[in-house]
């Protein structure tokens, strides 16, 4: 069975608050200097999801896609360190700060396609760049295949999937013929670190390269302009509660609040 | 007629609560808003919907999943030919908003905190990006327009039962649409109030260093009468039920007083906990970013902070 996992490098989102600035002229992010990108984490325990189904059968083969404006090269790479087969980068400036879902939409389908043979498509819930959450709607949607989001457990086998989608108060289990996509959450839990074997393997295999030309797909114009992106402001003044020790602290603060009428 | 088309659902014969903020939204762009319903007792939900709001509304009977529903969406956009379409971004599955505006040719904002027309009548909207590290805002460049609104974005409209309008049945084929099969729902049983009603909210996080420290916040919570959730990172840890977590990705809560302990504000925590009219933080980092938005706020160690705190309010409410 073929799998296809979709990736996405993204600005770390553990970046501390203090050095996420924000260019609002240009209303972009300012790339963190030292601090490199990463794969979006739900991407990451899509991978890890996908892992999961290759070893319990045999004959899985896990092929990544990553589309973007550029790459750190090292940081595309960790999917194959953790064990999948196949990378795919598709590498064109169409994909610049603003978000363009469907053209996004329009790249991974056609990359699915032209992979061939894909059962399973795999990827994280969102991204946490711009929290989107409607590319891999849209490539189920165009893909006309069926889509089961928001999963904490993927198994494939009898040509269906199975999984476990995460609902408010618990989880469901949900069954849908392949070829499917699926969306996995960090409920499925953590992805794993590649070992030095995983590294060493993936320094030598090459990425398969596509261009939008290769997809036959053209650059399409964002559905919404992004007009302004700024900081949230919060600017409430905490009043700091403070008393002989810490014991004394507690006591104060629940004063505080009952003559702030909070309580 | 060129209006507002809101997708929302009947939960046991009533519209959602998410559903009547998003027709609220709707009322706010200037309507006429059209509400498609969909789910068991839909007709019902649609004389909510009429109330609370809405101008007309579609139904569809039947406890449906997000398949039949993305058609359910398809019908009634063709019946209405909305310029806007909004709904609530945990509609149904929470897949249904981006499934529906794919088949409709419509761009999707997802998870709004507010949305208007501009003088062209465009639609524009913000909402919270890069985890909640930064507010965005945009404007659609075409038609139809579609936005999903984060919970309690917006509130809804005051129930007006004088007010009438039509109801339009609609018949979705479910089964050439369903590919999708639920085998089993496994619902953890809720001990207390629900988090999203909960007038008082104790929040948990990394800080507390374990899973046993939860059965304090619990004993507060009971004492308040309000109800227990956590930071991811407490969820991740497996020290309390992923149905606890607090933020962006989990559940969004707008109480009258959000107690957080050992929760360092992360910003995707914050999204889903901003909207507390008053937040108190127990944090031993003086530099933790949940005293930003704090009223009051202890920097100890919440091991010295709590106990006698909850002692002390023991004291106060005897009184009460």
């Amino acid at each position: 069975m073929k799998i296809a996992v979709l990736a996405k490098q993204v600005i770390d989102p553990e970046t501390p608050l203090s050095a996420f600035k924000i260019d609002s002229d240009a209303k972009r992010v300012v790339t963190p200097p030292n601090l490199p990108p990463v794969i979006n984490g739900f991407d990451e325990q899509a991978v890890e999801a996908a892992l999961r189904v290759k070893e319990a059968q045999a004959d899985v083969f896990i092929a990544v896609i990553t589309a973007g404006a550029s790459f750190a090269p090292d940081v595309v790479k960790k999917p194959l360190a953790m064990g999948a087969d196949q990378l795919v980068l598709i590498e064109d400036p169409a994909f610049d700060a603003n978000p363009n879902p469907l053209f996004a939409v329009d790249v991974l389908a056609a990359a699915i396609r032209r992979l061939g043979g894909v059962e399973l498509v795999i990827a994280g819930r969102q991204a946490s760049d711009w929290d989107n959450a409607q590319v891999p709607v849209g490539v189920a949607e165009a893909l006309g295949w069926p889509i089961a989001t928001v999963c904490q457990r993927v198994e494939a086998r009898d040509g269906k999937v199975v999984v476990e989608r995460v609902t408010p108060d618990g989880h469901e289990v949900v069954e849908a013929p392949l070829p499917t996509v699926v969306t996995v959450s960090n409920e499925l839990g953590n992805a794993r670190y590649p070992n030095m074997r995983g590294i060493m393997a993936a320094k030598r295999v090459e990425p398969t390269r596509w261009s939008l030309d290769d997809l036959g797909v053209q650059p399409r114009e964002p559905a919404f302009e992004l007009t302004d992106l700024r900081l949230p402001e919060t600017a409430k003044l905490t009043e700091f509660i403070e008393g002989e020790d810490d014991a004394d602290a507690g006591r104060k603060l629940a004063a505080a609040m009952r003559e702030a009428n909070l309580l | 007629m060129a209006g507002v088309l809101v997708l929302g659902e009947a939960l046991e014969g009533a519209a959602a609560a998410s559903t009547l903020e998003a027709i609220a939204a709707g009322r706010a762009l200037g309507g006429p808003v059209a509400a498609a319903i969909i789910g068991d007792g839909a007709k019902s939900a649609a004389q909510d919907a009429i109330a609370h709001g809405a101008d007309s509304a579609f139904v569809c009977e039947g406890g449906l999943g997000p398949e039949a529903a993305a058609a359910f969406a398809e019908q009634t956009a063709a019946a209405s030919a909305p310029r806007v379409v909004l709904g609530a971004k945990a509609l149904l599955d929470g897949s249904v908003m981006a499934r529906a505006a794919y088949r409709l040719g419509a761009g999707l904002l997802q998870d709004c905190a507010s949305v208007a027309l501009d003088a062209d009548g465009r639609l524009t909207a913000t909402r919270p990006v890069y985890g909640g590290n930064a507010m965005a805002a945009f404007r659609a460049s075409g038609s139809p327009a579609a936005a999903s609104l984060r919970a309690r974005a917006y509130e809804a409209l005051e129930r007006d039962d004088s007010r009438a309008g039509s109801i339009v049945p609609i018949e979705v084929d479910a089964a050439a649409h369903t590919r999708l099969r639920v085998v089993e729902r496994v619902r953890r049983p809720q001990e207390g109030v629900r988090l999203e009603d909960a007038r008082v909210v104790v929040g948990g996080g990394r800080g507390l260093g374990g899973p046993e420290a939860f059965a304090q916040l619990e004993e507060l919570a009971r004492l308040l009468r309000g109800a227990v959730g956590a930071s991811r990172a407490a969820c991740d840890a497996g020290w309390v039920p992923p149905s606890y977590q607090i933020g962006l990705t989990g559940r969004t809560v707008a109480p009258d007083l959000y107690l957080a302990v050992g929760i360092s504000g992360a910003s995707q925590h914050m999204a889903g906990c901003s909207g507390a009219r008053d937040i108190v933080a127990i944090n031993k980092d003086a530099g933790a970013n949940i005293f930003k938005e704090a009223r009051f706020g202890v920097v100890g160690d919440w091991r010295q902070v709590l106990p006698a705190f909850v002692d002390q309010l023991h004291e106060l409410l005897s009184d009460r």
